[in-house]
């Protein structure tokens, strides 16, 4: 099986998330689970960045460096972007596409 | 069943049955200025049952086993002495588990001006009793036990049932008033002594009466006075926590509840007695003005 680092990532649709923001963090309902998500910096934003189309975790973090100006190359971006992008595979709010790795 | 009383308190109606006649003549006197609900022609949103846990129990040291559309299991059947008790914890468990067409918090709300206060914490907090002082003091009494949050348009709806009054609380809310508007002293229950409170004739008359949410505290009794900000994020958790049917209507309570926590402005407020915390909510209510 891939690890996160290769794997590709597939947000849900636009439409299958309603957010609201509480402030310093965020509400997500998941309207394919009925379940209600309490998230905080970075999460929403690598959502966004996700919902630009499936992509690998290096791809991402590049997308988001983009956004953020991150210094490129950050050197703890891509594991810490790996283990956010494991967490929200588990909570069913990012998908793994079935046997595609890079 | 033998004995039966139809009920209506804010939006809901109820048809509370009883094998013994003393809970339902209690019932009749104490919501005698509610409107009449006749359960033969109107079918009640829930039915509340006082059963005996066995038949004999009827009559050999009598035992009340709450049923009803909704119930639950381990509950402890209760003494015939605390049937008022047992009607009225079996409305509640209907509520709480069945009711569908409001967010249901367990908070308590108070009314002025068509702007409306609602109190919400954990049992013993003082929601209930401060409510209920609130209401003998210039507000209208939403009710004590549950604020029901309209899923369109985000106002309070009223639910006025009688005020449950518990141990201390029972001396200090009810010392001024007539005993017509007192329930029996009911001692020994699971949380000690209790004493139903009817709520002011202008609670009753306008219990169908909603109010736009203007702010919400959480009480805390019996602590030096302070007050703290509340941020929306933790004012959600813990309504989804003093909510039981949130998840229950999914989108719809999501809608519902993120637009409360980001348009009601959210205080913690500890008090050391029931004065305090009066003074306190008619400061927060003039500078709000």
């Amino acid at each position: 099986m891939a690890g996160a680092s290769d794997a590709i990532f597939r947000a849900d649709p636009p439409d299958a998330l309603v957010r609201v923001s509480l402030g310093a963090i965020d509400a997500l309902y998941h309207r394919p689970s009925g379940a209600t998500h309490l998230v905080a910096a970075p999460v929403p934003q690598i959502l966004e960045a996700l919902a630009e189309g499936p992509t690998d975790a290096a791809s991402l973090g590049r997308r988001l460096a983009a956004r953020f100006e991150l210094a490129d190359g950050e050197a703890d971006l891509l594991p810490a972007l790996a283990a956010r992008l494991a967490e929200l595979e588990a909570l069913g709010l990012v998908r793994r596409e079935p046997g595609v790795a890079r | 069943m033998r004995h039966a009383i139809g009920l209506a308190v804010g939006p809901a109606t109820f048809r509370v049955g009883s094998a013994w006649r003393a809970p339902i003549d209690q019932l009749r006197r104490l919501y005698a200025g509610y409107p009449a609900v006749d359960p033969d022609r109107q079918v009640p949103d829930f039915t509340v049952r006082l059963q005996p846990a066995r038949p004999w129990r009827r009559f050999v040291r009598p035992s009340i086993f709450i049923g009803g559309d909704h119930w639950l299991a381990e509950a402890a059947p209760m003494a015939l002495a605390h049937g008022l008790l047992a009607a009225e914890m079996g409305m509640n468990l209907q509520m709480a588990l069945g009711w569908r067409r409001h967010l249901l918090l367990h908070a308590a709300s108070v009314e002025r001006d068509g702007r409306a206060i609602v109190l919400t914490g954990e049992s013993g907090s003082g929601k209930s009793t401060l409510a209920a002082q609130l209401g003998e003091r210039g507000w209208r009494l939403m009710g004590d036990e549950f604020a029901l949050l309209d899923l369109a348009n985000g106002m309070v709806h009223p639910f006025p049932r009688l005020v449950s009054l518990k141990n201390r609380s029972i001396d200090v809310v009810t010392a001024d008033l007539p005993p017509g508007r007192l329930g029996p002293r009911l001692d020994g229950t699971a949380k000690g002594s209790i004493r139903h409170l009817v709520p002011a004739p202008d609670a009753i008359a306008r219990m169908r009466e909603p109010a736009m949410p203007a702010l919400l505290l959480f009480p805390r009794f019996g602590f030096a006075a302070a007050r703290r900000i509340v941020e929306p994020g933790e004012a959600f958790v813990r309504l989804t926590e003093a909510s039981t049917n949130y998840v229950a209507l999914g989108e719809a309570g999501f809608g519902a509840l993120t637009r409360f926590v980001t348009r009601v402005p959210a205080l913690a407020l500890d008090y050391p007695d029931g004065d305090a915390a009066i003074a306190a909510v008619e400061a927060l209510w003039a500078g709000m003005a």
